[in-house]
């Protein structure tokens, strides 16, 4: 059913309106100009006037030219095929290979029904003390690193990639610079999983509206995998320049902005897609680690703040380590009562020590005599940072627990810690604790 | 005659009408490939209405074919709510799953109640018996309770009992009585009955002023910002605070008899906490699983943004048609803000005139008439039935002063605010003890517990004194107030969620703790340094927090507490002679 229309009565932004009839809400559109044709999605029907979000852009695009209606959703081919290829934001191949056909499905599937997911339970290790000892990631989490432009977030985002056991690596890029696009490649090779990959990439310095399309080809794909019964990766950067695609859309269609120009359904926009990961019972699961770059650090900046209500935690990325505060997985509690007893204990105690440290920097900052437990929380803070939250440590959980009480026993005595009497008789390290005894001993000898 | 779509954006479809219709009435759109779309009139001008559309409006044309219904929006009630899992609209997720599979699927409606099961009937009425509307006609057993068989709430007229069916066992749709009304005409009664929901249901004597405290087990709010049976609360916080596991802990150990969990366009994996794991969880008060105590309305973030707005009204009629039959019933919103979101997008969609941060104007009495169905209620027959609200709101990037929290602050009983400080600190529940407030009565004698408020008041004042001159320009008597405020924070006001005992405590034990706890505060320790104090004290908050985990009452809470009690009656004479060596 191909439908030809050339009445076009606006151009705004990259919005056409066109006169068409028997065009369904949300239908896939073609335009063609003497440069171009180019994919178009209806977003509004009023009479006999649609409205069509051109992803090329609208330059170029003139009165006269020929819109060719679909008669369906945008689709995307899910075959195994797509493993090892690379694709743009409007689902074309930019690896010179050929154009898969087969089996189209639509995206934007529905959402899951909720008594179809299973309690996350599986956890994801990656050697990442800040990760598995204090947020652990679990499979099937939909989590984003919150970034400071600058920081070293893509690097970060593949390493836990390639660290997550997983069947199918899904890359979405929004908005991408060719370095990050190579950095992810070179690590994608250097890490084997190439032929297990699929990439949609949109780069900068493509029509902005591409880059709307790239979340829904990840997760649409990733969701059929899942479906059958596989392990799923998406990695998505940066659903900030995804935001802000919505965000120029909504100012085209004249809608009222809620919070600094960005649409009031950005919630919604951001959740379903979010949403998609899912632990499936009797099936995959998928699981969505995205990149969310914060303008000027702004934690309450829409899109931060908007992702934040949405995901399951986040990752706090600043200063070039994963910030104790602020970092937050809300799945640690399904898998760390799992991996070992005092897991949950260590996690709390080093946090809350780590914030007196942090307190106590600040007084001695300003000036102040620090007291005994002043200094006691600062040594602690500068071993704590050094040995567990540097970027480059990486170790097993285990070895992270035990390195954890190390410190703790260099600087605080067992009460000290409010960790309960219990997991201390049965971890607190018992050489260090002899020696600290003995050197008592020594120190009061001497005075004698 | 139906209507014809005249125009689609987002989940709003304008009709041309080709019939009158009524505001608010259901209506469906019919997709071409014969998908019928719920949808509710919301808005009517001239020849046109305005439709918003609880599903994905995808595939939608000019031109399809509208059908409008004299209904309003509406739930089934009956026996068989209790354990369900609904969307917001009422249809009940596992039902749905058989027969769909792994996705809600646009247009598909299930029938709410089981129309299977037999339930026990035992009549309560006589033939001749003059009844009318919320008069039990016979009840039937629904797991943990009496569930009572009432007559339709829209009936307020006299009407006389014509028929009864004997005790037996039918099914909801089977007719278990007939009435008369004074015209003479003769009403079918079912077991089942609908009630549109954005009209409060109440068919009381009278409203009673709530004051009876409803335990959460969660001791900063039963003793220092308590709620109460039949009251309104709200739980602001920024994003990861802790507002849905504070919610969470609520339904499980809140001394009422049932809860109704509405997860209104949040995380879907909460939900999934909830219904994987209270099938498993036995509730204390019943020796029943607390799925037995439990409905649950989801509306998640990825679900119909309409279908939001319609889930939290749909949740507080069923809490409404518990409490009609005389129970105590919680209903826990989360969040209200996506429902206040939700209403932003519509109207937005009708471009009405926008208020602050683009909210309608009207938000603020949308968000008072829900707080207003809540509430205590004498029955005709005398008995209570209560209503609880607690709503999470979460603002625009944790600042409070944004429309939402503030109309929601207006009309609640009771303000427990988190605050992201506690929550970065580990500090849970993260509820700011300085900011919050309750205008009830707890568990607690309000003298003591504005002794303690002022302690940490002032705790609070020494700490940010000692940002300025330091420690050592602090007077020690100062100092000792700062660590006996940290000491309350500590043992008391901090509970650890995820212990067995210390997750839920009794109000019981909380009395008695906090006596304790307050007999340290009065306590005049004549500590020699600083150091002595703070040492003194974080032993003393180390023994009580492992109190804590001891059960009431077993060996090792006795000894705990033996060991309190000589360092009250020494003011820590053996933990200063400790520290020294
Ligand atoms: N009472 C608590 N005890 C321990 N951890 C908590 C508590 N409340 C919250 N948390 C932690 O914070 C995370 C976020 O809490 P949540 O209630 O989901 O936040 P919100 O609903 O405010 O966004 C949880 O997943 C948990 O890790
Ligand atoms: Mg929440």
């Amino acid at each position: 059913m191909r439908k030809f229309f050339d009445d076009i009565t606006a151009i705004t932004g990259n919005v056409v309106k066109v006169r068409a009839t028997g065009v369904a809400y949300d239908e896939l559109a073609a335009i063609t100009t003497n440069r171009q044709t180019s994919l178009a999605q209806v977003i509004r029907l009023e009479g006999d006037e649609v409205s069509l979000q051109v992803f090329a852009g609208t330059q170029g695009v003139s009165t006269g030219d020929k819109v060719r209606f679909f008669g369906k959703p945008m689709q995307v081919p899910f075959t195994e095929n797509l493993m090892g290829r690379i694709f743009d934001g409007a689902g074309r191949p930019r690896d010179g290979k050929p154009e898969i056909t087969d089996d189209p499905i639509p995206i934007g599937t529905p959402p899951i029904n909720p008594t179809r997911r299973l309690l996350p339970s599986k956890m994801v290790r990656t050697g990442i003390p800040m990760i598995d000892v204090f947020n652990s990631l679990v499979e099937s989490q939909k989590l984003p690193i919150f970034s400071v432009p600058g920081e070293p977030y893509n690097e970060l985002l593949a390493r836990i990639g390639l660290q997550a056991e997983s069947d199918v690596i899904i890359l979405g890029g929004m908005g991408m610079r060719h370095d990050d696009y190579l950095t992810f490649r070179n690590a994608f090779e250097a890490g084997g999983v190439l032929g297990r990959t699929i990439m949609f990439i949109h780069t900068a310095s493509e029509p902005v509206v591409e880059c709307l399309m790239v979340p829904d080809l990840c997760t649409t794909v990733g969701e059929s995998f899942a479906l059958q019964g596989k392990r799923v990766l998406v990695l998505l950067t940066d659903m900030t320049a995804f935001a802000d695609a919505l965000k120029e859309i909504a100012i085209i269609m004249e809608q009222i902005p809620s919070n600094r120009g960005y649409p009031g359904d950005l919630y919604t926009q951001l959740a379903r897609r979010y949403e998609k990961a899912v632990d499936l019972d009797g099936a995959g699961s998928m699981t969505i680690l995205a990149v969310t770059t914060m303008p000027g650090d702004d934690v309450t900046h829409p899109v931060p703040d908007n992702t934040g209500y949405i995901t399951e935690g986040q990752f706090y990325l600043r200063g070039g380590w994963i910030e104790p505060f602020g970092s937050l997985s809300r799945l640690k509690q399904q898998v760390n009562d799992k991996t070992r007893d005092d897991h949950r204990a260590i996690m709390d105690a080093c946090i809350q020590l780590y914030a007196g440290a942090r307190e106590s920097r600040e007084k001695k900052a300003m000036g102040f005599e620090p007291s005994q437990w002043d200094l006691k929380l600062l040594k602690y803070g500068e071993l704590f940072e050094k040995r567990i939250m540097d970027l480059a440590v990486n170790i097993p959980l285990e070895k992270a627990l035990d390195e954890c009480w190390e410190i703790l026993a260099e600087c605080f005595e067992p009460h000290e810690t409010g960790i309960r009497r219990a997991i201390i008789e049965k971890h607190w390290p018992k050489k260090l604790n002899d020696k600290s005894q003995q050197s008592q001993t020594v120190t009061t000898d001497a005075k004698d | 005659m139906p209507g014809k779509i005249a125009a689609v954006f987002g989940n709003m479809v304008t009709v041309e009408l080709e019939q009158e219709v009524t505001q608010n009435s259901v209506a469906y759109c019919c997709r071409a490939d014969g998908r019928r779309l719920i949808s509710e009139v919301i808005r009517v001008r001239g020849s046109q209405a305005d439709l918003q559309v609880f599903e994905e409006t995808r595939g939608l044309r000019i031109g399809d074919r509208v059908e409008f219904t004299d209904e309003m929006l509406s739930v089934v009630l009956g026996p068989g709510l209790l354990g369900q899992v609904y969307d917001g609209l009422q249809n009940p997720l596992s039902k749905v799953a058989l027969q769909e599979g792994y996705f809600l699927t646009e247009g598909v409606y299930v029938h709410a109640l089981p129309t299977d099961i037999e339930w026990d009937f035992t009549p309560a009425v006589e033939v001749g018996q003059e009844v009318t509307a919320g008069d039990t006609l016979g009840t039937v057993p629904e797991g943990i309770i009496t569930h009572q068989i009432m007559v339709p709430f829209h009936l307020r007229k006299k009407l006389t009992v014509e028929k009864i069916a004997p005790a037996g066992k039918y099914t909801v749709e089977k007719e278990i009585a007939v009435l008369k009304d004074e015209s003479g005409q003769e009403i079918s009664v079912t077991m089942e009955q609908r009630w549109p929901v954005k009209v409060p249901l109440n068919i009381s004597e009278e409203r009673l002023l709530p004051t009876e405290p409803l335990v959460t087990k969660i001791r900063i709010i039963d003793t220092m910002f308590p709620i109460v049976k039949g009251g309104t609360y709200c739980i602001p916080g920024p994003f990861g605070a802790g507002k849905t596991v504070l919610q969470q802990l609520t339904s499980r150990h809140a001394d009422v008899d049932i809860v109704i969990v509405a997860a209104c366009g949040e995380r879907a994996g909460e939900v999934v906490e909830t219904l994987r794991r209270f099938p498993e969880l036995i509730d204390p008060r019943t020796g029943k699983t607390l799925m037995d105590r439990t409905i649950i309305v989801c509306n998640t973030s990825a679900m119909p943004v309409a279908a939001r707005e319609a889930s939290v009204y749909t949740a507080v009629t069923l809490a409404e048609y518990y409490r009609q039959m005389a129970l105590d019933v919680l209903l826990l919103a989360d969040s209200t803000s996506r429902w206040a979101q939700a209403m932003r997008e519509v109207s937005g969609r009708l471009e009405e005139i926008p208020g602050e941060e683009a909210f309608p104007a009207y938000l603020e009495s949308r968000i008072a008439g829900f707080y207003e169905r809540a509430g205590v209620v004498r029955l005709k027959d005398g008995r209570i039935g209560s209503v609880t609200i607690g709503g999470t709101v979460s603002p625009a990037g944790g600042n409070f002063e944004e429309p939402v929290t503030q109309g929601t602050l207006k009309v609640v009983g009771a303000f427990h605010g988190l605050s992201r400080e506690r929550s970065n600190a580990r500090r849970y529940p993260s509820i700011d003890p300085l900011d919050s407030w309750s205008k009830y009565t707890g568990i607690i004698e309000p003298k003591k517990v504005a002794e303690v408020h002022n302690i940490l008041r002032r705790g609070n004042d020494v700490k940010q004194m000692m940002t300025v001159v330091g420690e050592e320009g602090t007077p020690i008597e100062d100092f000792t107030i700062y660590l006996k405020s940290e000491f309350f924070d500590n043992v008391y006001l901090q509970q650890n969620a995820f212990d067995e005992v210390d997750g839920a405590t009794e109000a019981d034990r909380q009395r008695f703790v906090f006596d304790k706890c307050l007999e340290i505060i009065r306590l005049d320790f004549e500590f020699e340094s600083k150091d002595q104090a703070r040492q003194v004290m974080f032993y003393i908050t180390d023994l009580f927090r492992n109190w804590n985990y001891a059960p009431m009452d077993s060996d090792e809470f006795k000894k705990i507490l033996a060991e309190i009690d000589e360092i009250i009656a020494t003011k820590g004479k053996l933990v200063k002679e400790a520290l020294v060596k």
